[in-house]
């Protein structure tokens, strides 16, 4: 029987103890520091708190998902889950990695929510069907409402983990039959971060969670609760494709000549423009591509009710209520709206222009080559 | 006097799986799979963009991704007879494969292992002994006494914090852990390497499909353009990462999994005659060498091997709507045909009708309806897909490359061909063919280079993507070998949309309830006989269970015959 000790070693007690320098520990908070884009002052805040704050006990819960939210965890390389995340953080309850099953597993879940109420994170993945009492989706004879509401109860923060938890998903998707229902309709009165995307990527999560513990409070958040670092800006902002959207260079169908080029995907279907996500910058597995960059477009798996927003492959200009001028500060669908316009009139009046400027490198560079 | 054992949840695996079980002098006399959550995603699909079928399909499972856009696409391809270019066949091959090898290393270390390595025991080690033991098993590097030291002295701070985490009650110190303490040390280092190691495996898929999980796929090819002159493009930098991943792959699958297979598989020799079940087993085959539509270039062959038969492999066609058939008079589903119908998937219906205990509940009346998988049956009978059919099939097929991974495996461990049809035989095919695999991977990739060497570039075929060029109506069926077994779609189109679509799944043929003539599938049928040490702690229904590699997930309670807990288990 090992007791549960009176005083908690803090990260930078751990890491001495396991034999890591001081100077390991400075280069891991200078890590997390560049990773959340922090000035040399914030790098000293980092390594304070990561002295001072204790593992915080986390609960991670799943109901109807399909587990690319926790496969997607496990793929984020800075920080490293393995070595770093999984220690710092003490995942008490997670039925994808746990050693113990059935009432062992729910008594450590129980024994957490006992000795940190008030204290530790509850993770969700995955929507709660709430049509016929819940019986669509039942772990240890519970419904996922009944171990939702418990484990809200002494949470101190709830992360919705991954499109399911943030607004439904694809179960959620017309006609919902199950009546699968977000996590912000369900719980009152936490803060609650969303984290979506199908799944959202390694990275993000794990800079969400280094973010609250190092920090010890949540993340700046937009108006429907994403952390600003990660969902701000739109995929087509960030798109190293953009250029060609904006000289009017389009992909017509997959595998054509201009889809060996690398040009931009708007006409076969990509959503860039009404998505906000980090996959332009923070890039997939450890910044090897993304969507666009493999050549498929977007599908807006991070933005609500994507799975009812028209077909994958067709272009966004072409859906009902498109084509008028809106303002572009708009979120998502009337921002598509303006990108319709763009193609119409800025592409063919002002990017022939760079259209041509970009022809006339291609001949520069083909004139150098013959002299050299 | 039997004793009523539940399970639910069942973790370290996919999903939301309950089983239920009765112990009789020490023994499971009848056990009972339920699974217990429900997207209704068919009903999802009707009306839709057959195109778009692959991404909803796809989120059906985030662990086996891929393996649903992929039958998906080939199912609408069938239906609209597209037949897609050498090198997006060679590309999702190589998807295939480093699939697989993500999945059998994450399966065997993180779902499975601590099923069968204390965690707690290794602080008892000795890391000099263990260095010993690593370096005559394998030539991997991280072997020294320093590493294994070190190791030990970050776990056994971890263990004192008193914050074990994801470790936290599991069942150490009970005496189906047989390995001597530094055994134990290395999987547990190799736990912790293999969770480093898996993230980047993954990135072959990034690299063609964008992202990992879940992978973009395309109806008539992929996505991913060949550009070998241009920096957007599949190019030689592209490439060659690729090459790079699948050589590491390959080099972790032999110097780490094998050998750490290998060695712990001594230790549990008698679960060679535990867990067989069915003796019944079926794959449909995969990894096409001369297009999808020429079954007899598969890598993996099909076939059906029935009551341990394996001088007769029947074989298998999913068109024929008298042999693959699935039945709901266990599940909670109605069809228009009544309770002892059997529909083929084309004809298909998912229709939800729960009849079920109102949670909270205790048991579930396993004598009725008692589960959300419906029943699939191959002309009747219940077979068991997986790793272990694939073996056994390739080797009953007399394919050479499979009796040299399996007769050299047997050698070494100095058992029969009969050790196969078992739990250790479930677990040790998965690593066999996980070396099969590794070496196919490299096969295609040099496939893929030959190809466009000879200038050959397409990625997709693209005539037929334009919905005004499709038949009225058009069906289609679409398979595929997932790492947990045969999988395969069918799809019904009408006036360009989705009218039906039905999804038979690998765990849905395992872990399936009873059918109309009261057999059991593949999990009742292994846990039956298994015997149980301490009713309180039974991992040996996780042994069993995770030997399938579930992709569903579940818990695992103990009741007594009045359906109280029995006492608790103490904490460590």
């Amino acid at each position: 029987m090992i007791s549960k000790p009176t005083h908690r070693p803090t990260y930078y007690e751990e890491l001495r103890q396991k034999g890591y320098s001081r100077r390991d520990f400075m280069k891991f908070c200078s890590m997390i520091g560049a990773y959340l884009g922090l000035e040399a002052s914030g790098i000293a805040q980092v390594a304070n708190a990561l002295q001072k704050t204790s593992r915080v006990p986390v609960i991670w819960l799943h109901f109807q998902e399909c587990t690319c939210c926790s496969e997607s965890f496990i793929r984020s390389s800075h920080p490293i889950v393995a070595d770093i995340i999984l220690d710092k953080i003490s995942l008490d309850y997670t039925e994808t990695l746990m050693a113990a099953s059935g009432h062992q597993a729910e008594a450590a879940m129980h024994k957490t929510m006992q000795d940190f109420n008030g204290e530790y994170i509850l993770c969700v993945e995955g929507s709660v069907p709430t049509a016929e009492d819940g019986v669509y989706c039942c772990i240890g004879g519970k419904s996922a409402m009944q171990i939702l509401d418990e484990a809200a109860a002494g949470a101190k923060a709830i992360i919705a983990w991954g499109s399911c938890a943030c607004n439904g998903c694809v179960q959620a998707a017309k006609p919902n039959p199950t009546r699968a229902t977000p996590i912000h309709k369900l719980v009152k009165g936490k803060p609650i971060i969303k984290v979506p995307g199908c799944p959202p990527i390694g990275e993000v999560m794990a800079g969400v969670i280094v973010h609250v513990i190092t920090f010890g409070r949540l993340p700046e958040l937009d108006r429907v609760g994403r952390p600003k670092a990660f969902y701000s800006k739109r995929v087509h902002d960030t798109c190293y494709r953009r250029p060609f959207y904006d000289a009017g260079l389009f992909v017509e169908t997959f595998d054509d000549e201009n889809a060996q080029k690398g040009y931009c995907l708007y006409k076969v279907g990509c959503k860039g423009p009404m998505t906000y996500n980090a996959c332009g910058v923070t890039k997939w597995n450890n910044g090897t591509s993304y969507p666009i960059q493999s050549g498929h477009g977007c599908f807006g798996c991070s933005e609500e009710n994507f799975w009812d927003n028209g077909p994958i492959y067709r272009q966004m200009a072409n859906f009902p209520g498109f084509g008028i001028e809106a303002d572009a500060d708009k979120i998502g669908m009337v921002a598509a709206g303006a990108t319709a316009v763009g193609i119409a009139a800025h592409a063919i009046a002002t990017n022939f222009r760079k259209a041509k400027l970009i022809d006339d490198l291609i001949h520069e560079g083909k004139d150098a080559e013959k002299e050299l | 006097m039997a004793e009523r054992i539940v399970v639910d949840p069942v973790t370290r695996i996919e999903g939301h799986l309950r089983i239920e079980a009765e112990i009789k002098d020490g023994k499971i006399s009848e056990a009972y799979s339920s699974g217990t959550m429900v997207r209704l995603l068919e009903e999802i699909l009707k009306g839709r963009d057959p195109r778009d079928a692959w991404a909803f399909v796809g989120r059906v499972c985030g662990v086996c991704t891929t393996v649903h856009s992929l039958a998906s696409c080939r199912a609408v391809e069938d239906a609209l007879g597209i037949v897609i270019p050498p090198n997006a066949e060679l590309v999702r091959n190589i998807m295939y494969c480093t699939q697989y090898m993500h999945d059998h290393v994450v399966h065997f270390y993180h779902l499975h292992a601590l099923d069968w390595v204390d965690v707690v025991s290794a602080l008892k080690a000795d890391p000099k002994k263990t260095s010993e033991i690593a370096q005559s098993i394998s030539n991997w590097p991280k072997s020294s006494p320093g590493y294994f030291s070190d190791l030990q002295k970050r776990l056994t701070t971890f263990v004192e914090s008193g914050q074990l985490g994801i470790f936290a009650n599991g069942y150490w110190g009970h005496p189906a852990y047989k390995l001597p303490p530094e055994v134990n040390l290395i999987g547990v280092a190799h736990y912790l390497e293999a969770l480093e190691w898996q993230k980047e495996i993954v990135k072959v898929h990034t690299i063609f499909g964008g992202k990992n999980p879940h992978p973009n796929y395309l109806v008539g090819g992929m996505a991913c353009a060949i550009g070998l002159d241009d920096v957007s493009g599949i190019n030689a930098e592209r490439l060659a990462y690729v090459e790079q991943l699948l050589k590491n792959a390959k080099d972790f699958i032999n110097q780490v999994y094998i050998p750490d297979l290998l060695a712990v598989a001594p230790y549990y020799l008698d679960w060679g005659a535990i867990g067989g079940g069915l003796g019944s087993y079926m794959s449909y085959g995969d990894l096409p060498t001369n297009g999808y539509n020429d079954p007899s270039s598969f890598k993996f062959p099909s076939g059906v091997i029935l009551n341990k038969d394996i001088a007769n492999v029947q074989d298998v066609d999913l068109r024929n709507d008298t042999e693959v058939q699935e039945f709901i008079k266990r599940s909670w589903y109605e069809y228009d045909g009544g309770e002892d119908a059997g529909l083929h998937p084309w004809a298909g219906e998912s229709r939800v009708k729960y009849t079920g205990p109102k949670p909270p509940y205790e048991h579930l009346n396993v004598n009725e309806k008692y589960s959300y998988l419906k029943t699939p049956r191959w002309k009747g009978n219940a077979v068991e897909v997986g790793p272990l059919a694939r073996v056994l099939i390739g080797y009953a097929r007399g394919r050479e490359d499979f009796k040299a991974v399996v007769d050299s495996t047997l050698a070494k461990l100095n058992v029969p061909v009969g050790a196969l049809f078992s739990t250790l035989g479930r677990t040790a095919a998965r690593g066999l063919e996980s070396i099969l695999v590794a070496d196919w991977a490299l096969e295609f990739y040099d496939s893929l280079i030959l190809n466009l060497k000879n200038g050959d570039t397409r990625m997709a075929e693209m005539e037929k993507f334009n919905p005004a060029k499709w038949e009225k109506t058009a069906k289609g069926v679409g398979h595929t070998e997932a790492p947990r077994g045969a999988l395969a779609h069918w799809i019904v189109i009408e006036d360009t949309k989705i009218k039906n679509y039905q999804l038979v799944v690998p765990t849905t043929w395992n872990a399936s309830p009873r059918d109309p003539n009261g057999n059991m599938s593949a999990y009742e049928a292994a846990l039956k006989d298994t015997p149980i040490a301490d009713p309180e702690q039974p991992v040996e229904i996780l042994r069993t269970v995770h030997s399938f590699d579930p992709c569903l997930a579940c818990a695992v309670h103990v009741y007594d015959e009045d359906g109280k807990h029995v006492s608790r288990v103490k904490v460590l």
